[in-house]
């Protein structure tokens, strides 16, 4: 019962974790490796605007989650622009991005002291005589909702289907009058925005560090590519399955296994099935 | 004032010197014999002589050690990236593999250093392309996130298992007899390296990692298995950087998890990026330049990082074509501007 439930939280937690960067990738082929400072990066400003400046909680929330979907959008639009399409520049350049933001961090900011926010909701219930606190639960629900929105966004609403056009065939989205580039930003500026809900849903369980910023791209690139960049539904069931693996291993074999468990799950995926669990690429463009 | 490309463009020509160096005629005259030969003089005279030069500063002899380690990665990454098409990200892994298995023969073995150097040149170089193979049908992204992810589960795997020390690392491996010797071996093997790379890219073989980049399929119509080329590439490149690493356990004395560090990974691309893709001596420039800077910026932390990955973002993004590239060029061509 333990497995099941925290497997179900780790996975909920894992596929809050990649949903930004597979909307990035899976939109404007960019792969963003700056997806975890974006994340750390969110957490730190709510600190401050939280600790510094004394904003109400909600109030606080609200203007991170805007300002990092503004610093993704303006790193597109000023610095990856250039670089479109040199999948190699882009993943050197957006890496180095996050590098810079993460290790400046480190040196700015988050150094020395512990640095949390408080949660949601305090308290634990018990759910089949396991104890789960409530902002563990809440990583589910608005994990579902946050996947279920995006869903709605995507399929239901202008910019959304324009994003989804663009991913699907960029040159007829453009024949349509649908602007690359303005849609890059968007995707970019949506998936900051992502990589921010996650990380003030889910750093009130932990307290923030940089290396977070590592973990969380770590996992989030092993889920995109277990599940098949780019693919939505991919994505998510990799994360009940890398989320479920690490899960049990970490009851058999112990906590330092839970990354290797991630790492491993990249490795053998790429060697065996490149596109992915459920990867729409064909397999032939991916292998020589 | 009109923009540049709307109404002019930049006229490139070569420089008659260099136009009567091209071929063999080089030979008639001095004059082009040292246009050819004052580069590469310079390069090889520079860093034989850096250690006499630093004998005032002991500490940045160490740094020129460091600089040299960093630069045979760098070498490697150019060469596989440029000339084999594989992007590997994870130079720390070739580190770390070369640095653990010459401790494991220096302690367990009682290999002397003479001995366990070498060995450990070739032994990692094969322990990386078979930990590697596997992965040599990928290419591009793909190939450059698996070799990202190598080094880190390296360091994970030695933590989870705690074997070879664990966290502590192995310690006490011989130190060099002499701070010149460290030098002087580091210094030699590099520019041995340098320009053997720069030889073999141009013989057969290096014709065929070319095509291998450019278009494997026509390699592969060929009938030439172009895995077992991408091994051997891989093969040359993880060796020059397990070569790094044993003399790095060396002059540490020590092995241990921090030798899988970013760091290792990031200086070569930046040096690379910086030095100029594709011409193996710029990212020997481009470690010159940051090694140092890094080192400067030792007292404040990660800052360094920070600061080297917005060198590597500003280059790779602005100036793309590295300072080897700009230099070759103002050095060959006269360039002039012309109305259109």
């Amino acid at each position: 019962m333990d497995i099941l439930i925290y497997g179900v939280i780790n996975s909920a937690t894992l596929a809050l974790m990649a949903l930004g960067f597979t909307l990035v990738y899976g939109v404007s082929r960019l792969p963003n490796f700056a997806h975890g400072a974006l994340y750390v990066l969110a957490g730190y400003i709510c600190w401050l605007l939280l600790n510094r400046l004394g904003l109400p909680y909600i109030l606080a929330i609200a203007l991170a989650l805007g300002l990092v979907a503004v610093v993704g959008g303006a790193m597109y639009q000023l610095i990856l622009v250039r670089i479109r399409g040199m999948s190699i520049s882009e993943i050197i350049a957006s890496y180095a991005i996050g590098l810079a933001i993460l290790e400046g961090l480190r040196w700015g900011g988050l150094k020395g002291g512990t640095f949390t926010l408080p949660a949601f909701l305090e308290g634990s219930v018990d759910i089949a005589g396991v104890s789960v606190d409530f902002q563990r639960i809440l990583v589910v629900v608005l994990g579902a909702l946050l996947v279920g929105l995006l869903y709605f966004f995507v399929n239901h609403t202008r910019l959304g289907l324009a994003l989804k056009g663009m991913a699907q065939d960029e040159r007829a989205a453009l024949t349509l009058g649908i602007d690359s580039d303005r849609m890059a930003v968007a995707s970019m500026a949506l998936g900051s925005l992502s990589a921010a809900i996650a990380a003030l849903i889910l750093l009130p369980l932990g307290s923030i560090v940089v290396e977070a910023g590592y973990h969380v791209l770590i996992m989030a690139v092993a889920v995109c590519i277990v599940g098949g960049l780019g693919s939505w539904t991919g994505a998510i069931l990799a994360s009940f399955v890398i989320g479920f693996a690490q899960i049990l291993t970490t009851a058999y074999l112990g906590a330092h296994f839970q990354v290797v468990v991630a790492i491993l799950a990249i490795i053998l995926t790429l060697i065996l099935r490149p596109s992915g669990l459920f990867g729409k690429q064909k397999e032939l463009e991916e292998r020589v | 004032m009109p923009k540049a490309h709307e109404s002019r463009r930049k006229e490139r020509l070569d420089r008659g010197v260099k136009v009567r160096s091209d071929g063999v005629y080089a030979v008639a005259s001095w004059r082009e014999m040292a246009f050819l030969l004052g580069p590469r003089l310079l390069l090889i005279a520079g860093l034989l002589i850096m250690p006499l030069l630093l004998m005032p500063v002991p500490y940045w002899q160490k740094v020129l050690t460091i600089i040299c380690i960093y630069s045979m990665l760098a070498i490697g990454f150019d060469f596989l990236a440029h000339y084999v098409g594989l992007v590997s990200l994870g130079g720390a892994l070739y580190i770390g593999v070369g640095a653990y298995i010459a401790a494991i023969l220096n302690t367990e073995m009682g290999l002397p250093l003479w001995a366990t150097i070498p060995l450990a040149t070739v032994l990692g170089g094969g322990v990386c392309t078979v930990l590697l193979w596997p992965c040599l049908p990928l290419r591009g992204v793909y190939f450059a996130i698996v070799s990202l992810m190598f080094p880190l589960l390296a360091a994970r795997l030695i933590e989870a298992f705690d074997i070879f020390g664990g966290t502590d690392g192995i310690m006490g491996l011989d130190g060099f007899p002499n701070r010149w010797s460290e030098m002087y071996v580091l210094i030699i093997c590099l520019l041995l390296a340098l320009f053997a790379l720069r030889q073999l890219v141009n013989e057969d073989v290096g014709l065929v990692f070319r095509g291998v980049k450019d278009n494997d399929q026509s390699v592969k119509a060929s009938g030439i298995d172009i895995t077992r080329y991408k091994a051997l590439g891989v093969f040359i490149a993880s060796s020059l950087g397990c070569l790094g690493g044993a003399c790095l356990a060396h002059i540490y004395m020590w092995a241990g998890i921090s030798q899988f560090a970013l760091d290792f990974s990031i200086i070569p691309i930046a040096a690379t990026v910086v030095g100029g893709g594709g011409t193996l001596a710029g990212p020997v420039i481009g470690c010159l330049i940051l090694v140092p800077i890094s080192e400067l910026l030792r007292d404040f932390g990660t800052l360094r990082i920070a600061v080297y990955a917005l060198i590597l973002m500003a280059f790779i993004v602005f100036k793309s074509e590295g300072l080897m590239s700009y230099g070759a060029r103002k050095y060959n061509q006269f360039e002039h501007w012309v109305e259109i």
